[in-house]
């Protein structure tokens, strides 16, 4: 019998991308290539986005016009809107926010930036997209079956999600469930992957402590999406034993306890604000250090601060429950804990400020929706503390000023973060530069049409405007806050309408865009040593070797004002450039 | 340069494989960890359970935690052969994993059979919803952990030029098995 080796030879990479031509379907469909899956994932988010923003839309002209036929959808009863919230909220964080901020810029930036060639398992990862996709068609699939979409709100409250009669709604919210135990599955495949890669596959000299933030960031949301999780997939397996078998895990009549689910959704609710954040700061803490010119301020501390928000994130979930009637001694502790956890992030916001100190400011378009997200998240951060504070929260639990908290800031993370590492990234992933007077309109229109619809749904929630209500005028206090409805429903369209330019930037520099260098923007990280856009095995013959910290900005003695990462640079070459 | 990249290249499939598992199991640890963990509070919330629990076969459990155990220690021999480049030991000993893991599947279909028998079905209270949500979520890990070990036996079939998976699928596997750690004293020996 032959020796079997102690490793198995792995086939080259490099000799893997030189078998070139691989047809339509490998290259463009069921792609290993970590670049293309990132581009699959961005496009999922992007239509998925406009079914979200659609339904967004629905729902803000019933709350502003109620009962009225809403132009390119129909009359909305209140089941139908039921629906609407649910999906919208559901589509929003898991098919768009995760795909964008973790998939696409997860496996798009993790190999490029810790220099390795792919990802530690490429078929899985085309394997973690594809379940994805599926999981996109069953939720879309939903508001075509008998009994409509899943009605019972995104978090899935029990006993209300744990019996087909009390929503009406049947194969709906079991479908819903599947959608979510696949997106689940997907993203726990794609967060092994991640890590895997990132612990195994760094080039050489690459060590933790020169990876850039945005990768410490992705690899920290992957880690706290692992482990909190596992406790709603355990919740979603027990919801749909009480759709289906008749159990009573969540239903108090077979005495089960309705508490039990909200603990275990929030178990996980939480810990996920802080996957879709991590990756969208991480973008803006990239972009904020390239274009002042400055390394960044507080490297190991914005780690450490990432760090302490995940561990932190795990232990703040019952702050959704302040009034769902858990033991009150519970809300001191969480209230605490909640409070506590805006220490690190105000740390790593100081840093982003602190590095613009100072620094030759270049005000490209991604720079100003870098600034445009510290501004919008210090803003939703705020409300945050008010809500995490028991005795604030249990007055406005339940409110429109929830919403109005948790948009201000998750948007900032989704739409500025988001659009941050687009306009930034898209000359490496496409090749082109993007219009830059088109992306400038674009930051400006979608900067006021963002604060116009979500800062005035502070003053509806405080004027007393309940969440996941169809018809608000059915309340007689609620007509003094009538018109505000009706000034953030145009505003919601016009934010809508503010993402043509992008539309149109987007498509037609994909495909006439200025023709983009290695390096357009001066960077030091490891992606921008690659060409643009990359081939498939990334750096052709060589993997580049590091020798610094991602951020060598402006170093003394240089003649240029930056450092690559992969710059040998000895005594002699640094006298030379003086 | 290129030499360095290409022996961390090299030496990747054993290693990415035996990182990746560890993140698996982590995050299964919290899936059974947020079951058992609601079993755990519901169950000091509701004094009585306990008439229910003692319908369970405790001796059954017994020969069952057995089987599981042997199991496990089948599949590190298994692992021991492939060091020593044993192929037929490894063929043996996956093949004996695999069986175990059937006849612990087979004991617990026994067990769930006349169970429904007596009425005893998941929708007849709380303690049974619980006890076939964990039972069943540590079956459906038993039949993958026998799925992968069949791929496995079927590959050392035409050689162990792959064999590290052996230890990979032993990590997970062993897994399985403290979890039914856990769920025996849980659900048999806590009447």
């Amino acid at each position: 019998m032959s020796n079997p080796p102690r490793v198995a030879p792995s086939p080259s990479p490099v000799a893997q991308a030189s078998h070139g031509e691989r047809g339509f379907w490998r290259t463009f469909i069921f792609s290993t290539d970590h670049k293309t899956i990132a581009k699959q994932y961005l496009s999922l988010g992007i239509f998925m986005a406009f079914v979200g923003g659609y339904l967004a839309y629905v729902m803000r002209w019933q709350l502003a016009f109620p009962d009225t036929s809403i132009p390119g959808f129909g009359f909305v009863g209140p089941e139908t809107y039921n629906a609407i919230v649910t999906n919208h909220g559901t589509i929003m964080v898991f098919f768009v926010a995760m795909p964008i901020l973790l998939g696409s810029f997860g496996n798009f930036l993790i190999p490029l930036m810790i220099g390795a060639r792919d990802m530690a398992f490429p078929r899985l990862n085309m394997l973690s997209f594809w379940i994805l996709a599926v999981s996109a068609l069953i939720i879309l699939t939903t508001f075509f079956i008998p009994g409509g979409a899943a009605s019972a709100g995104w978090t899935g409250y029990a006993p209300l999600s744990a019996r087909a009669e009390y929503t009406g709604v049947n194969w709906g919210i079991n479908l819903w469930l599947l959608a979510h135990a696949l997106e689940f599955a997907s993203f726990l495949m794609g967060g092994v992957n991640f890590l895997t890669t990132a612990i195994t596959m760094r080039a050489p000299g690459m060590t933790f402590f020169r990876l850039p933030l945005v990768i410490w960031q992705l690899l920290t949301a992957s880690v706290i999406f692992l482990l909190s999780v596992g406790p709603l997939i355990a919740a979603a397996v027990m919801l749909l034993m009480d759709r289906l078998l008749e159990t009573s895990f969540f239903v108090p009549e077979g005495g089960g306890d309705p508490m039990l689910w909200e603990h275990l959704f929030w178990f996980f609710g939480h810990p996920e604000v802080y996957v879709i954040l991590l990756p969208g700061l991480g973008a803006a803490l990239e972009v904020l250090a390239v274009f002042s010119r400055k390394p960044i301020f507080g490297y190991r501390w914005i780690i450490y601060s990432t760090i302490t928000t995940g561990v932190l994130s795990m232990i703040v979930w019952a702050h959704h429950m302040f009034v769902s009637g858990m033991d009150p001694r519970l809300v001191m502790p969480f209230s605490i804990s909640t409070i506590l956890i805006s220490v690190p992030i105000a740390l790593i916001i100081f840093s982003m400020i602190l590095t613009l100190w100072k620094g030759s400011i270049r005000l490209t378009t991604p720079m100003l929706w870098a600034l445009g997200f510290i501004v919008m998240f210090i803003l939703g951060g705020l409300t945050g503390i008010v809500l995490g504070s028991a005795p604030a929260n249990i007055q406005v639990h339940g409110t429109y000023f929830v919403v109005a908290h948790f948009h201000t800031v998750l948007l900032s993370v989704v739409i500025f973060g988001g659009f941050t590492g687009l306009y930034f990234w898209f000359p490496k992933m496409f090749g082109r530069m993007m219009n830059e007077p088109l992306g400038k309109l674009h930051f400006l229109l979608t900067l006021i049409f963002f604060n116009l619809t979500f800062f005035p749904m502070h003053a509806v929630g405080l004027a007393g405007m309940p969440r996941r209500i169809a018809n608000p005028l059915q309340y007689e206090f609620l007509t003094a806050a009538q018109p505000l409805n009706v000034q953030i429903t145009i505003s919601a369209i016009g934010l809508i309408i503010a993402q043509l330019p992008f539309l149109i930037n987007f498509a037609w520099s994909i495909v006439a865009g200025k023709k983009a260098e290695p390096n357009p923007w001066e960077a030091a990280t490891l992606e921008w040593t690659a060409p643009s856009p990359p081939p498939h095995d990334n750096w052709g013959e060589t993997i580049p070797t590091v020798y610094r910290g991602p951020y060598e900005y402006s170093p003394p003695g240089v003649r240029e004002d930056y450092l690559p990462q992969d710059r040998a640079l000895t005594a002699r070459s640094a006298q030379e450039k003086r | 340069m290129t030499r360095m990249a290409a022996v961390s290249e090299q030496s990747a499939p054993a290693l990415r494989g035996k990182i990746a598992i560890w993140w698996v199991i982590a995050s299964e640890v919290m899936i059974f960890g947020g079951a058992v963990g609601s079993y755990i509070m519901a169950r000091a919330a509701s004094p009585g359970w306990s008439a229910e629990a003692a319908h369970l076969s405790t001796s059954l459990a017994t020969i069952n935690t057995f089987v599981l155990l042997t199991s496990s220690m089948t599949m590190a021999m298994a692992f021991a052969a492939y060091q020593k480049d044993d192929r037929r030991g490894v063929q043996k000993f996956l093949l004996l994993t695999i069986l175990l893991g059937l006849a612990f599947l087979g004991i617990k279909a026994y067990e769930y059979t006349s169970h429904i028998m007596e009425g005893a079905a998941p929708w007849s209270g709380p303690f049974w919803a619980f006890y076939y949500l964990l039972t069943g979520l540590h079956a459906l890990h038993i039949i993958a952990g026998v799925v992968v070990n069949f791929i496995l036996l079927l590959a050392a079939g035409s050689g162990l030029s792959t064999g590290y998976r052996i230890e990979i699928a032993g990590l997970y596997w062993h897994f399985v098995d403290i979890v039914w750690i856990f769920l025996f004293p849980l659900l048999y020996l806590s009447h």
